[in-house]
């Protein structure tokens, strides 16, 4: 009995991973300019079919390179479009401006690169492993491209936290993410760095698109993957990078071990039509964490003064 | 100089409290509102009733709804969608099983059921803020859309998971043709418009927007948080459910929990911003915009004559829908009624600039 629960905890950790992925995207943007980025799901999606539909021509040592020109270009567009025209609008304004971003992005990736399921191969071994053997009957089973993912999340996690610590760029990002109008009047380029942010994010988006391509094929659902983010993000607070890697790691584990452990329960004491659970449970723990703590696990104490 | 109000003195306190303070305003509401009892049901036909008119009025309802909510008091909802379920189910239920009841108060009584769930959902709203809120409301959309389609009770065991309405009969008066039902709707519309603009310009409306403006400034000078927020949580969950039950029983029919997805949500909530937060008026500009706008870029290749797959006309729709947003937005952040006080403004003063 015990095996089973253990690896479905493992499969709910490694499936958080990529929830945190998603949520790193978020936490930079929400960061360096305190927009709340709904189009950070449509920027996986469409940067994963870019790479997708570039691979099945060319190479994908071209394809990547390739792709992540597009997203910086991507970048831009939205920085010049989008944000500039909108500076010093209201949180709600610019969050439903990128909700715009998400609507366009979502019907131009599907023009261009067209609507079926592609997929991406990244070479990664499929058949699955099994560990503790010892242990456990018949061994735990792990899919090594969620370990190759988890991987992947960690050494992106260490690039961006020395990017963010120790380059000059990084600090710039910082104080921008500190205040505004201070860090403007010490002479940082306020939309040069926000057109790095929005690159960096759309980079995490593309790595984001890559692992969850590589796993479910890509597909319009993909962008839905994104509002799975979004209790990861409530969870881990919206200004941290480390919230977002825990909160991951809480959400994947729990709503995989609630579907396993609390979905039966459920259907049986209130006779349902089927588990699924899943779909909203993230959501709710999320909230019992927030009632707790307002500003999530790691979010900056929020100080309130008339 | 289109018109003026110059002469028209205020002498009694109602005068000065009137909704439309200038008698032109007051004119062109009256003959709108009769135009659209009379004028219309003779001009429009079917297509128009049942594929624009009633979609626009009672989406108004519900971006009345949600006005009140993020537009006057300040709390953002991505949960509308779950709320207009609770609205239709509770109606389909309570049609069902106590099929005595009028169909006015099997409406209001769906508004009520989700009054009581808006307002436990509204609960963390005394806790958390912003867009943690808002995030927290979705919450409220899966847990609901889930109940729905899972929880057999609701659906009355139906196999499929949809459920159909049967006839519908007001004081014995059947409401089956698109007419009926735009009649219907229309008087339901303009009972809720008006009430929901006294309750914004009344004791409980300035308690809602001080608390969205600053909920610390006016906890300070006594508005009970605990109070506001939850009132603006229940009335608005009130509006959203009679929405939702309009929804189902006179635009769809049958339906499943898909017809109240967390898209739903979103275009709802894209109806009070290109509309204008704050303001009723907004709230029918914006609901006539974001029910015309798909339709209008759905016929605009077959006007035009190029020959396009649906598929690609759906997403085109896409690109061009969220451009126009991030468009409208950068034009006048603050909604059609801006741009609408503005027209009026420059009628006013035509021909000279100030």
């Amino acid at each position: 009995m015990l095996g089973p629960i253990i690896e479905t905890f493992i499969g709910g950790l490694l499936t958080g991973i990529l929830y945190s992925l998603v949520a790193l995207g978020f936490v930079l943007i929400f960061k360096a300019s305190g927009v709340f980025n709904f189009a950070q799901g449509a920027m996986v999606l469409f940067a994963a079919l870019s790479l997708a539909r570039l691979s099945e021509v060319m190479p994908l040592y071209i394809a990547l390179p390739l792709t992540i020109a597009i997203m910086v270009a991507l970048a831009y567009a939205i920085e010049f479009l989008v944000l500039r025209p909108l500076i010093n609008q209201e949180g709600i304004i610019l969050f439903m401006a990128t909700l715009g971003v998400a609507n366009f992005l979502d019907g131009f990736g599907q023009t261009v690169w067209g609507s079926d399921i592609y997929k991406i191969d990244l070479g990664m071994p499929k058949n699955p492993i099994f560990i503790f053997e010892s242990v456990f009957p018949g061994g735990l089973l792990i899919d090594p491209s969620e370990l190759i993912a988890a991987v992947i999340c960690a050494v992106l996690v260490v690039v961006l936290a020395i990017f963010f610590q120790v380059t000059r760029v990084g600090r710039a990002l910082r104080a921008v993410a500190d205040d505004h109008q201070a860090a403007q009047s010490v002479g940082i380029p306020l939309n040069q760095i926000w057109l790095m942010v929005w690159a960096v994010a759309g980079i995490v988006a593309l790595v984001a698109g890559m692992m969850w391509g590589a796993k479910l094929g890509v597909q319009f659902s993909l962008a839905l993957v994104a509002l799975k983010a979004l209790p990861v993000l409530i969870l881990g607070g919206f200004t941290s990078i480390p919230g977002a890697i825990i909160g991951g790691l809480i959400i994947g584990a729990g709503e995989k071990l609630a579907e396993v452990i609390l979905g039966p329960v459920l259907i049986r004491a209130f006779d349902l039509a089927g588990g699924g659970i899943e779909n909203w449970f993230a959501y709710v723990l999320a909230l019992m964490f927030l009632l707790v703590r307002p500003q999530g696990l790691f979010g900056e104490k929020i100080i309130e003064r008339v | 100089m289109f018109y003026r109000e110059a002469g028209q003195f205020k002498t009694t306190y109602n005068a000065d409290q009137a909704i439309f303070p200038i008698s032109q305003d007051r004119w062109f509401v009256t003959a709108v509102v009769l135009f659209a009892f009379l004028g219309v049901p003779l001009l429009a036909g079917q297509y128009l009733f049942t594929e624009v008119l009633i979609p626009v009025l009672i989406l108004a309802i519900a971006a009345i709804g949600l006005n009140i909510l993020t537009g006057y008091c300040g709390q953002l909802s991505l949960g509308t969608g779950g709320f207009m379920a609770v609205g239709a189910y509770a109606a389909y239920n309570l049609a069902l099983r106590l099929p005595e009841l009028n169909i006015i108060v099997v409406f209001l009584l769906a508004g009520v059921m989700a009054m009581l769930v808006g307002l436990l959902f509204g609960l963390p709203s005394l806790r958390i803020k912003g867009f943690y809120l808002a995030v927290a409301t979705l919450a409220s959309q899966f847990f609901l859309e889930w109940a729905f389609a899972r929880v057999k009770w609701f659906t009355n065991y139906a196999p499929s998971g949809s459920v159909a309405v049967g006839k519908i009969e007001f004081f014995g008066f059947p409401i089956e043709t698109p007419m009926q039902k735009y009649l219907f709707v229309l008087t339901l519309v303009v009972v809720f418009a008006l009430v929901a603009k006294n309750l914004v310009r009344s004791r409980i409306g300035r308690m809602w927007m001080a608390t969205r403006d600053m909920d610390i400034a006016a906890e300070i000078i006594g508005i009970r948080p605990l109070t506001a927020k939850l009132s603006a949580f229940a009335i608005s969950s009130f509006y959203i459910g009679v929405a939702g039950a309009l929804w189902g029983f006179l635009r769809l029919g049958a339906w499943e929990p898909l017809a109240f997805d967390i898209n739903r949500s979103f275009q709802v909530l894209f109806m009070i911003i290109i509309g204008g937060l704050g303001s009723i008026l907004g709230s029918f500009l914006g609901a006539a915009f974001i029910v015309l706008t798909p339709i209008f870029l759905n016929q605009l290749p077959s006007w035009l004559g190029i020959p396009l797959s649906t598929a690609a006309i759906s997403h085109i729709e896409f690109m061009v829908f969220g451009a126009l947003i991030v468009f409208f937005l950068i034009i006048e952040p603050h909604g059609l009624a801006r741009l609408w006080a503005i027209g009026k403004e420059k009628l006013r003063l035509w021909p000279f600039p100030y």
